[in-house]
This record gives structure tokens, sequence and C-alpha cells, in this order.
């Protein structure tokens, strides 16, 4: 601002916009500083992670079972995750998109809105709680832990993230869109299927990913339900499953080192995984954004 | 506008070896002959009673435009035509819409059947964005199950009957939301045209189109007119002057007078349609 102040009065300098520009700034700056705190704060987590993790991973890590001393790896505690979340998946998505559709599609505005108030209380409810709530339902009754059980509880911690992500999807698909489907003829199910789903349909892959993403960490819902487990490959459902949260913490427990090194191992894998997963999302909600900004 | 009232219509059309190549069947085989007559009409929103005691027809083989400023109730009458009134919650509707002689408020008529008989353009377009340039036209054949031999054949002539095949023939597949504005809202015309409706209603069709686009959808009219029945909301006075040949004058949700539009527009009978054609208020 070295102009000197002529008589023009775009030229003019006085303090208020000295001040305005000194406000912009300093929010600017701060602003800033929280972004860098918050990609710290995940650099930092990431790369702990690694350095500790790195070492235990090789070949024998993915192929060998979880061992109590030594040796040994994850590969059954990766199997395992995968089919309880699977399971746990296939639950909670094809039910979670039904209550989003309903809710956004069919619902009167009351009993949307109550629905969506549940869901959130849902979403808020602690997963321990949750893990409980199964335990007595399932595990009590009949008598053992299982890979069923640990879905179970998983599918609940994942049901209200997917119906509240469809949910907001579903609304964002604009309203003459469900119109012209209505006027050609097409029923209110109809148009929802043809027209307003195909429409949000990468949105709603990206609510689902987030889910798996972070179902897959949960180990709270696990611990009550499927964490006494023996070191083998364990595919049916109706046994307690081996997987890759529970395992990481009973090696953190252990007094041996070298199970200290695989849990900071299977820790990496397992935020490896939920990386991938949300970069896939990113890529889908891009897609939703740029398809329902050409609808608007 | 370089065009007076009712030239659009003796405009010279597109030569006819532009429909010769398309199949026998479908658009260039129908013929206006349905007639909608509006009895004691009334629609509400909840408590805003928007329409009221409208009598009105549209006559087959002519265009009705329907005039009046904003808020009167054009659009909400004209959904009561296809019954897309009553999608929104908490509207209602009393009196009688018939389809020739045939009420569509019925309890024994379907829904489906009236939308299938009364097609409908929007105001803005509203191509599906997901669908290709074929499958919009497709889709209301696929909603009401036409057998998949015929699509192709339907969807061609439905193109060419909304003026749009010599423009997207090459591209067919790809997605309708990548056409100017003006072609996505001839696509929408086609979209309705393809399952042969016997009405058209039409709601500000051109309000978001620049004027050239606007110039070829009004000659799209004056062509389609011969072949389905026609009823047009409008805001352009001069848009009514040249595309229809009776216009009716609503206010406040009545309908204060309808006629010829030549008379309409110079020498009507009510002085507030008088005061509004010659832009008085509105
Ligand atoms: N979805 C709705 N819910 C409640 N009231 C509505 C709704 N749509 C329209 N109305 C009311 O009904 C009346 C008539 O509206 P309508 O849309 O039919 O007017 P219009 O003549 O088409 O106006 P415009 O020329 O601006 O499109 C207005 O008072 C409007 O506020
Ligand atoms: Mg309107």
């Amino acid at each position: 601002m070295s102009q000197p102040a002529g008589t023009h009065p775009l030229l003019a300098t006085n303090g208020n916009l000295r001040r305005r520009h000194a406000v912009n700034r300093a929010v600017e700056i701060s602003a800033w500083i929280a972004a860098l705190l918050a990609v710290a704060v995940l650099a930092l987590v990431i790369t702990s992670v690694a350095v500790k993790g790195i070492s235990s991973i090789n070949i024998d890590f993915f192929t060998k079972n979880t061992a109590n001393f030594g040796g040994g790896g994850i590969g059954n505690a990766i199997v395992g995750s995968a089919i309880i979340v699977g399971v746990a998946t296939l639950m909670a998505v094809p039910l979670g998109i039904l209550v989003a559709i309903y809710t956004s599609e069919f619902a009167g505005q009351r009993s949307a809105f109550a629905i969506r108030y549940v869901l959130d209380i849902l979403n808020g409810v602690p997963t321990i709680v949750t893990a409980i709530f199964i335990f007595g339902l399932i595990v009590v009754p009949q008598g053992k832990q299982s890979g069923f059980a640990g879905s179970v509880a998983l599918a609940i911690v994942m049901l209200p993230l997917i119906a509240r992500s469809c949910h907001e999807v579903l609304t964002l698909v604009p309203g003459a869109v469900k119109e012209a489907g209505l006027a050609l003829g097409a029923s209110r199910w109809r148009t929802t299927l043809s027209v307003v789903i195909p429409t949000a349909i990468s949105g709603m892959i990206t609510g689902a990913l987030l889910a798996v993403a972070r179902a897959a960490g949960e180990t709270a819902p696990l611990l009550l339900t499927t964490s006494i487990f023996p070191d083998l490959v364990q595919t049916s459902p109706g046994q307690a499953i081996p997987n890759i949260p529970v395992t990481i913490f009973k090696y953190s427990e252990s007094p041996d080192p070298t199970k200290h090194a695989q849990a900071w191992g299977a820790a990496l894998i397992l935020i490896l995984f939920v990386l991938l997963i949300s970069i896939i999302a990113r890529t889908f909600s891009a897609r939703t954004r740029r398809r329902l900004g050409a609808a608007r | 506008m370089p065009r007076s009232p009712g030239e659009a219509e003796s405009a010279p059309r597109p030569p006819e070896s532009q429909t010769m190549s398309g199949p026998p069947a479908g658009i260039e085989e129908m013929h206006a002959t349905r007639h909608v007559r509006l009895e004691d009409l009334n629609a509400y929103y909840g408590s805003n009673h928007a329409v009221k005691d409208v009598n009105l027809s549209f006559e087959p083989g002519r265009v009705t435009a329907i005039i009046g400023p904003s808020g009167c109730g054009k659009s909400t009458m004209v959904r009561c035509v296809n019954r897309m009134h009553e999608e929104i919650p908490g509207a209602r509707s009393d009196g009688h819409v018939l389809l020739d002689d045939v009420d569509l408020h019925a309890s024994n008529v379907d829904v489906v059947s009236v939308r299938r008989l009364v097609g409908m353009v929007f105001q803005k377009p509203n191509p599906f964005p997901t669908m290709s340039i074929s499958d919009n036209v497709a889709s209301g054949l696929r909603f009401t199950g036409t057998p998949r031999g015929e699509i192709s054949d339907r969807v061609e002539s439905a193109l060419e009957g909304a003026g749009l095949w010599n423009e997207v023939k090459d591209r067919l597949s790809s997605p309708g939301m990548g056409l100017s504005g003006g072609q996505q809202q001839r696509l929408c015309i086609a979209r309705a045209l393809a399952v042969e409706p016997d009405v058209l209603l039409m709601d500000e069709p051109c309000s978001a189109l620049d004027p050239v686009a606007t110039l070829k959808i009004e000659e799209l009219i004056g062509q389609l007119k011969e072949k389905v029945t026609i009823a047009i909301v409008t805001h352009n006075m001069q848009q009514a002057g040249r595309v229809a040949d009776t216009t009716a004058f609503m206010l406040d949700g009545e309908l204060i007078e309808v006629g010829p539009t030549d008379k309409m527009f110079t020498t009507p009978d009510d002085d507030r349609t008088e005061q509004y054609v010659t832009g008085k208020f509105g």
C-alpha cells in the first residue's frame, strides 16, 4: 500500500480498509493452522504406526495364523475380519438403503423426522453398549461366542451411518427429475428404482463404503462376541471367528515384544485398508456430485 | 421479436424427406382428437384455494394458451389435468376434468393411464441425469411395458416428432445432460411424445431458453397441434400470440376470460384482461 493517497476514492487508503485486510489475514492464517494441525495428527498417527509396524510385515505375516508366542502372522484374522465385516455389510446395507428410501421418498414429514432422529440416537450409542446388548441377545442364549453375533453387532453400528448418508444423497436428487418420472406414468416405486436411485447410486456407495471402513476397525462389539478363538482359520459364522481388532488388542497385552511389533503391523494393515476404502469412496462421491450438479 | 402473431403456424414446415426416412408407425400417424373439459374445477394446497371454479376446454387441433400473473394458479390448473397435483402432500382438488366424457378423477380410472394419455413438459428441462439420449426417450415406454422390439423405432419417431433427430442421431447413446438447454427441452418433448399421448400439457416450456431455442419449440408446437391436443402455460404474451389459437386469462385462481387469441389481445371483453395484455399490471 505504498500508493500516495490521491484524490480518487479508489486509491484512498483508510484505517477501515487496513483493518479489514488485517482481520481477513488473521482468519485466513488461523484456519490454515487448524487445517494443518488436523492433517498433522493424521500424518503422525500413520507414520508412527508405519514405523513401528513395518518391521513385522512380510509374507509370513499374511499367510501364517495367529500364535501366542514368537512368529506367526495374522492370516486367519484377516480372513475372519473379512467374513465378519462382509456378513455385517450384507445385513446393514440393504436394510439401511431401504430405511433411507422410506425416509426420503415415502414417509410423511413427521415420521421421516422421527426415524432420522432415532437413527441419530442409534449412531450415538456407545459401541460397548451395542456389544452388551448383542451379548445378552445372542451370545448368552447360545452359550458361546460366534462370528455371527459379531456381525450383528457391527451391522447395528453400520445401519445408522448407511441410512443417514443414503438419505442425504437421495434428497439431493432434484424434485424435477422425480416429477418427470411420475408424469410419464411411472409409479412412485418405479420412479425411485429407475430414476432416483441410479442418480444417487455413487453417493450411496460412498456411504456404504465409509460404514464398512468404520466397522472394520470397531473393537468393542467384537470383544464380547467373537474374541475367544483358536489360532486357526475359522470361516463358519456359527463359531467365534478370529479378527484383526481383537488380535491387535490381545497382542498389545502380550509380554512378548515380537507380539507388540505384530500388533503395530496389524494396526498398519487396518489403517491402510481404511485409507484405501476412503479413497475409493471419494471417487464415487465425486462422481455423484458431478451428476447431481449436472441435474440442477 | 420480428415475428407477428400467427406467423409460427404458417411457417414453412421442414422438408418432408426429414420424416420419410423414419419408420411408418408412431408420431406421424397420430391425430389430435381428444377434448379436455374442466368443469367447476377447484384446487387447494391445504387451506390455500389456488384454483377457483374453473370451466375451460382444450380443443383438439387447437393450441390453448393460459396466461396470467405469477401465482394465479396456471400451473396448478394444468397439473390437475394429469393428476400431478395430487402428488403434493396436502393438496386436493374437486370438480371434474373430463377427457372426452370420462372423468379423470373417477375412482375406476388409474392414474398411470391418465398420465399415459396426458403428457407433460415442465418449465425447466428435466432429462433423467443418468440416462442416454435414447434411454431418456425410451423411459416412458419402458415404464409402461412396451415390447422391447418396438422401442428403438418409437424412439426415432419421437425424436423426429420433436425435431431433434437430425441433431442427435449420431450420438443416441451419449448422456441427455450433454445437450444444450433447448435441445434438452426438445428431448423432454420427445420423451413425452414417445408414449403417444393424446394431450400434451406444457408449463412455461420456453422460460429457461434463449430466443432461437424458443422459436424452434414454437414451430414444433405448430406442427404437433395436428397430432395432440395442446395446452401451454406462458408468461410471454408474444408467445401466446404466436402459438395459440385460443387464449385463457387467469387471475387469482379464477378464469377471467377465454376466447380466440386475436380477440383476447385486441378486443377482450373484460377490463382486467385488457389491462393485463396491454401490460398495465401483472
Ligand atoms: N407446492 C405448493 N404448496 C403450497 N402452495 C403452492 C404450491 N405450489 C403453488 N402453491 C400456491 O398456489 C398458488 C398458485 O400457484 P401456481 O404455481 O399454480 O401459480 P402459477 O400461475 O403457475 O405461477 P407462475 O406463473 O409463477 O408459475 C400460489 O398462491 C402458490 O403460492
Ligand atoms: Mg407456474
